[in-house]
């Protein structure tokens, strides 16, 4: 498939994985890979501070938006900030700030479970229908909490019987049922717990949530390395250890990718392991190409 | 005293210790590891754990939350009969810990009930950020007071913000001392008229918003609560000098990348606010070095030989690959370790396997703890 085409599947693309797995630099490879076919994107980060910014050489962001790159902008989107501009549209523009200080904002969102979350859910729907960018890729909370922040919604309709707080859950659960306005695209390390962890998610995303799930990033890759040779060398003793390291690696890593195409039958995107310290933007230009690479062997629409 | 000493006395002479760090980073791995050290050495151990992978649980034979440590049977963790120690394991269940608090301070059975029953209390316990972490602490004091243990190891949440756990108890008693919301508690109307009309048109739109019924179970919840304050508060203290007590560690667990040794020098930087300090720094998943050879001459020779003999180079550029890893991980955590003096360093290599049985748990205690050698050229790191 087109990277183009690719990007056109749906408006919204929700990133999700066990934390520690590279969502964020999945995302932001993402970007990069989109904004290069001529799409503009914006980022959307619910869960506080990441080395988004970071690897664009950028101070942390703010719920104001900032650009990244050209075609690329980012923003923050808080509960807390979510509320307040949630309360001002509604005529309390006077008392909010007011009322988020004292503490009474906490004890109504606790009341209400999942009211933080419709909130930043509510506020993303939004922007997808201002048409805000071609492709808004949020970059979820770590796993078990990304369940529980895309099932609020649900959750919400049974609780909440009339008024606009239900209104707002029923459109976000309208988009997020809809594969051609949201999606969600997981992303695991071919390692073990982070597999079996990701399998637990698509499942419950896909039958309690009933979200449409695009392919599956499997993050930093190690290649296969080259077979070792007896030879008359200062380095053979540490190429031999070296090599036969890499080979145990990459045979385990191996397998856990196959028992993740076994369990989950989704396509799959494999972005290879990069040997450096963090993510800048050379290391975001490689992983894009091999993300236009991966998506080049996704099959077409059906 | 050698580095693997100081970090023994974790195991050896410490009354609680506290593993943090953010999510996918081995600190649940880590605090069982301690915990199975300590019994190996003859104490009686407990392991505290929030969410450990399913495998893992069922090594521990800790499948389901509860409120009670499960004991696991000598024969699993020490098969050699050595030790006279002992271990247990636990997954903490918030609600069930939440509810035994509640029912410690309520004042009767009846404000109990009332408490137990209402909707915005179950949605206290069950959803509001921060509450888990006060439970964990609030289940180390608890065991700490009246387990009868020599140590207790206690994973924290894997939040983002992963030092909530020493805010947690203010955070949740500034909740319950709401102000806007004790004055809804009081029966007559004439107080209702100290409330702002700012608070009043609030609470309307809020009622109009999420509906009456929501409002009343805060109400409701609020009367009910009336009088625990002082209890929960007492509690919270308690909780707080135990987090500060002397023989109290704080472990921090990370990895060897940029972005991870980050948020641990941000977590040590933020226990240092709260006059806390960091003794250990657990990094797991190092990658081994092979070479002392600068990484220049590798790629120079994998140059080199790239015409005539296109293999070898290959072989020298994935052996220069591996040792780049390496040599960034070794320099972040030289970097950390001139910014983190104070604290010992520990690092465990990155095994071909997760760790999901004891045997797994025994080879990362051994790696901690020094009875295994570490992988070659850490030490010079």
């Amino acid at each position: 498939m087109e990277l183009a085409d690719f990007c056109s599947t749906s408006r919204v693309v929700i990133v999700a994985g066990k934390g520690g797995v590279g969502k964020t630099t999945v995302t932001a490879a993402f970007a990069v890979a989109a904004a290069r076919a001529g799409r503009s994107v914006l980022i959307v980060e619910v869960e506080g501070k990441s080395g988004l910014t970071a690897a664009f050489g950028l101070a942390p962001l703010t719920y104001d938006e900032i650009e990244l790159a050209p075609g690329i902008r980012a923003r923050t989107l808080t509960p807390d900030e979510a509320l307040i501009e949630y309360l001002e549209d509604h005529g309390m523009r006077r008392i909010s700030r007011r009322l988020a200080a004292s503490g009474a904002l906490d004890v109504v969102a606790t009341a209400v479970p999942g009211m933080k979350d419709i909130l930043v859910l509510g506020k993303i729907k939004q922007l997808e229908q201002q048409r805000v960018a071609d492709l808004i890729l949020v970059d979820a909370p770590a796993a078990g909490h990304a369940v529980t922040f895309l099932m609020s919604p649900a959750g919400l309709l049974d609780a909440i019987r009339v008024g606009p707080v239900r209104k707002q859950a029923n459109d976000v659960v309208e988009m997020l049922r809809d594969g051609s306005r949201c999606q969600v695209m997981l992303v695991t390390l071919p390692e073990e717990t982070p597999v079996n962890e990701l399998v637990d998610t698509a499942f419950a995303l896909e039958d309690r949530v009933g979200l449409q799930l695009g392919p599956v990033v499997v993050n930093a890759c190690v290649s296969d390395p080259p077979a070792d040779a007896t030879v008359d060398d200062p380095e053979a003793a540490a190429i031999s250890a070296a090599l036969a390291f890499a080979r145990e690696r990459h045979v385990m890593q191996r397998g856990e990718i196959d028992r993740l195409a076994d369990r989950l039958p989704l396509p799959q995107i494999h972005l290879p392991f990069l040997a450096t310290a963090s993510i800048a933007r050379a290391e975001l230009d490689v992983l894009a190409d091999a993300f236009v690479d991966g998506v080049a062997h996704l099959k077409g629409p059906a | 005293m050698t580095t693997a000493d100081h970090f023994a006395e974790l195991a050896t002479r410490r009354s609680v210790v506290v593993c943090c760090g953010t999510g996918g980073v081995g600190k649940t791995t880590a605090a069982a590891a301690i915990a199975l050290e300590a019994a190996r050495r003859g104490r009686n151990a407990c392991v505290v754990t929030i969410d450990p992978a399913k495998r893992l649980a069922n090594a521990l034979g800790i499948e389901s939350l509860s409120d009670t440590p499960a004991e696991i049977a000598p024969a699993i963790w020490d098969p050699a009969g050595t030790s006279t120690g002992r271990l247990s394991a636990l997954m903490l269940d918030t609600k069930s810990t939440f509810d035994r608090l509640v029912t410690r301070y309520a004042g009767d059975e009846d404000q109990s009930r009332r408490i137990l029953d209402n909707r915005f209390y179950r949605n206290v316990s069950g959803a509001l950020g921060g509450t888990q972490e006060y439970m964990a602490m609030e289940k180390l004091h608890e065991l700490h007071a009246e387990g009868g243990y020599d140590l207790i190891v206690v994973d924290t949440p894997p939040t983002r913000h992963a030092l909530d756990f020493v805010d947690a108890p203010a955070r949740l008693l500034r909740l319950l001392d709401n102000r806007v919301f004790r004055l809804l508690m009081m029966p007559t109307r004439a107080y209702l008229k100290v409330a702002s009309i700012a608070v009043q048109t609030f609470l309307r739109t809020v009622a109009r918003v999420v509906g009456r019924d929501v409002i009343d179970d805060v109400v409701a919840f609020f009367r009910a609560f009336e009088g625990m304050e002082a209890g929960f508060r007492e509690r919270a203290a308690k909780v707080q000098e135990l987090i500060a007590d002397d023989e109290t560690a704080f472990v921090l667990v990370t990895t060897p990348r940029r972005d991870a040794l980050d948020e641990a020098e941000f977590f040590a930087h933020r226990l240092t606010d709260h006059s806390l300090s960091v003794s250990a720094l657990i990094v797991n998943r190092v990658h081994p070095s092979f070479t002392d050879t600068p990484l220049t001459v590798l790629h120079a020779e994998a140059e080199r030989l790239a015409a005539d003999d296109p293999a070898r180079a290959e072989r020298y550029r994935a052996l220069a690959g591996l040792e780049t890893v390496a040599r960034h991980e070794r320099a972040e955590l030289t970097r950390l370790r001139e910014r983190l003096a104070h604290a010992d360093v520990v690092l465990v290599p990155l095994l071909a396997h997760d760790v999901h049985d004891l045997d797994g748990l025994a080879t990362i205690a051994d790696h901690l703890f020094g009875a295994r050698p570490l992988p070659p050229d850490t030490a010079s790191a």
